[in-house]
């Protein structure tokens, strides 16, 4: 029925923009007052008239009738016909239809926009009520500064820290590995590769950005971890099967495209002025890279990176296939170690009842990994605003 | 490109270079930007201690020349040169010259200010420091004042030497752009329209400090306002379609060029 609907309200929206049209063709008579708007902004005038009429009546019969029931067209049409009879007869040639129809069109971007905040908030909301709800079963004294995490043991047992030093290791790696490849990487391609390379090399390393994390992870956990398993072995140390170092040099290697893209985007923004007074002074190619080129670039190359954490502290896949489960407190990167999102994931797998704590946890955990994104995100901005306009 | 019609080439008269020797010399010079053939046949002596301006309409390769000079069109890929260019007698396209060097001694000044996003100390301090030009944090301070100095802005920026140099007016940005260029101590230097993007008041400054400069560094500068060729210039060269059409004393060209092209220009029938 709702094809029928948009089918059928696009029909009547089209009718209407002609009939505008023509009302106010017929309008201009030689030596006439002069139209305010021109025919065609009648026209669609009437049509987003149309529309609104056809869409309001038609969600107010999905509410009262389902999606399937016959009366979401009729509705629709009826509102459409009422919004079109109501309008037709204001069309005059003093009638101001074009600043309206531009209103209509702020609406219509405003809407789109509200739907994207509201439905954040709706999320954060919803994650802090179970959080709350979580909070009075587990002290978040507890939660905060527990070292175990252990929540389907009896008595479970609710700290976050060995979850956060997880992520924080795994994330540490990941932009040990990831800042200097990507950054360099991303100077070599916006400043020193020819057109020809560039065009090539972007492309290749945009596809690697490409790689489902599903197939990273098992990448990490079948080729890499093995190899560092067996090559700290041979050197005498122990490792286990599934280690820090794992997750965090494949995510490294997952957010390599991430940094040098937008960082390469960044420093090609660089007014070429700027390398000219550089080059006129006698400074060489790296020279100017690094004292004119990189300051200025700076602010942006910062929240690349800001963006890169917050995806690697996201990522779950990798960590889960290559970094185990294990909740240990450690900050050996040759341990295994867990991370939040990984707990998230494996809480909330298979059958769960909504209100023991197990389940609760996830929403805490969430909470957490929020704020952190959150504030990273925020640190990212302020340092963006606070250089923003150095160069100009 | 043999069927090139010849620039006529007046030589400097005896007045100018009388008490001035040579200092920047083209032979032959043809530049390419891809198939566009942007400097046709181009040879030209410009003295020492002197302002020689370049004028023409735009698009006629005098700034396509002036790039050349200090060897700015390296950084354009498509940018293709033949003939030569000395400076003091040696070429600067020889396989041996260190690139470096040469634009440490010749210094440029481009048509939008464009300091770099740093203090104006930092500013001016930028060259003496890529070159080594100072041992101690003294010797530097005393190098940036006196380009300050020199550039005329410092009595407007002494105070605050850590602003930052792009929070600067216009005109006082391009004193700026010539005080850092100055702190190397260059002997030529080389102004891609210094004042097109300045109200007159700056443009003023600019055009004291380079009457000023002129006594000890070889001036080139290149200007849509030939009223400002007249004023600052002792030596004026007009270009048109890639060709140098007359090259010659200052008050002659405005008063009797020997060309009938650089007349229709300076009297405003074309450009």
């Amino acid at each position: 029925m709702l094809v029928w609907t948009v089918l059928l309200a696009s029909v009547l929206a089209v009718g209407a923009f002609l009939a505008g049209q023509t009302r106010a063709s017929a309008l201009r008579v030689a030596g006439g007052p002069a139209l305010h708007s021109l025919p065609t902004y009648h026209g669609l005038f009437l049509a987003s008239g149309v529309i609104t009429g056809a869409v309001v009546a038609g969600l107010a019969a999905i509410l009262l009738f389902g999606t399937q029931s016959i009366a979401v067209p009729a509705a629709a049409a009826i509102g459409a016909a009422g919004a079109g009879a109501a309008l037709y007869p204001r069309i005059a040639s003093a009638f101001r239809a074009r600043n309206l129809f531009e209103r209509f069109v702020l609406a219509v971007l405003v809407l789109c926009s509200a739907v994207a905040v509201l439905t954040t908030i709706g999320i954060v909301f919803s994650v802090v009520f179970e959080t709350i709800v979580f909070f009075r079963q587990v002290s978040p004294l507890e939660f905060l500064f527990s070292a175990q995490w252990s929540p389907t043991s009896t008595p479970a047992s609710f700290g976050i820290l060995p979850l956060l030093v997880g992520t924080l290791l795994i994330t540490f790696i990941a932009i040990l590995v990831a800042g200097p490849l990507g950054l360099l990487s991303a100077i070599y391609m916006a400043e020193y590769a020819s057109g020809r390379m560039r065009s090539v090399l972007k492309p290749l390393l945009e596809m690697l950005a490409g790689i489902p994390t599903v197939v990273l992870g098992f990448f990490a956990a079948l080729t890499v971890a093995p190899l560092i398993r067996g090559s700290g072995e041979s050197i005498g140390l122990t490792v286990a099967s599934e280690s820090a170092l794992a997750a965090g040099l494949v995510m490294g290697m997952m957010i390599v495209p991430l940094i040098s893209s937008l960082s390469d985007d960044i420093i090609n923004a660089v007014p070429q002025s700027l390398r000219d007074g550089s080059y006129a002074m006698g400074a060489t190619k790296s020279e100017t890279i690094k004292r004119v080129v990189l300051p200025a670039a700076l602010p942006g190359i910062v929240s690349a990176f800001m963006l890169a954490i917050s995806r690697a502290i996201g990522e779950t896949m990798i960590v889960v296939m290559a970094a185990g489960l294990a909740a240990n407190l450690s900050i050996n990167p040759l341990a295994a170690v867990t991370t939040i999102t990984v707990q998230i994931a494996t809480l909330l797998v298979g059958d769960q009842e909504f209100d023991s704590p197990k389940t609760l946890s996830a929403f805490a955990l969430g909470f957490v990994l929020f704020i952190f994104t959150l504030a990273l995100n925020y640190i990212a901005l302020r340092i963006v605003q606070k250089y923003r306009e150095q160069y100009d | 490109m043999d069927m090139m019609p010849q620039a006529v080439v007046t030589p400097p008269s005896p007045r100018i270079m009388a008490e001035r020797q040579v200092r920047i010399e083209a032979r032959d010079v043809n530049i390419f930007y891809g198939e566009k053939h942007a400097i046709k046949n181009l040879s030209i002596a410009i003295p020492d201690r002197a302002v020689s301006s370049f004028i023409g309409p735009s698009g006629c390769g005098k700034s396509t020349f002036l790039r050349a000079i200090n060897r700015m069109n390296d950084t354009i890929p498509t940018c293709r040169m033949t003939g030569d260019i000395t400076l003091d007698g040696n070429s600067i396209y020889d396989r041996d010259l260190d690139v470096v060097q040469l634009r440490a001694k010749i210094g440029m000044v481009f048509q939008k200010p464009n300091p770099f996003p740093k203090s104006i100390y930092e500013n001016v301090a930028y060259g003496p420091r890529i070159h080594g030009i100072s041992n101690s944090k003294t010797e530097l301070d005393e190098i940036v004042e006196k380009s300050l100095k020199r550039a005329g802005l410092w009595e407007e920026v002494k105070d605050r030497l850590n602003h930052p140099g792009t929070g600067l007016s216009g005109g006082q940005q391009q004193r700026l752009c010539i005080a850092s260029a100055i702190a190397v101590s260059p002997e030529v230097i080389l102004m891609d329209e210094p004042c097109s993007a300045l109200d007159p008041i700056a443009t003023a400054r600019i055009e004291e400090l380079i009457d000023e400069l002129k006594q000890n560094y070889c001036i080139v500068i290149v200007t849509h306002s030939m009223q400002q060729a007249a004023r600052v210039s002792q030596l004026t060269a007009f270009f048109h379609l890639g060709i140098l059409v007359e090259f010659g004393d200052t008050d002659e060209m405005f008063t009797a060029p020997q060309e009938k092209r650089t007349q229709d220009y300076i009297t405003g029938r074309f450009g």
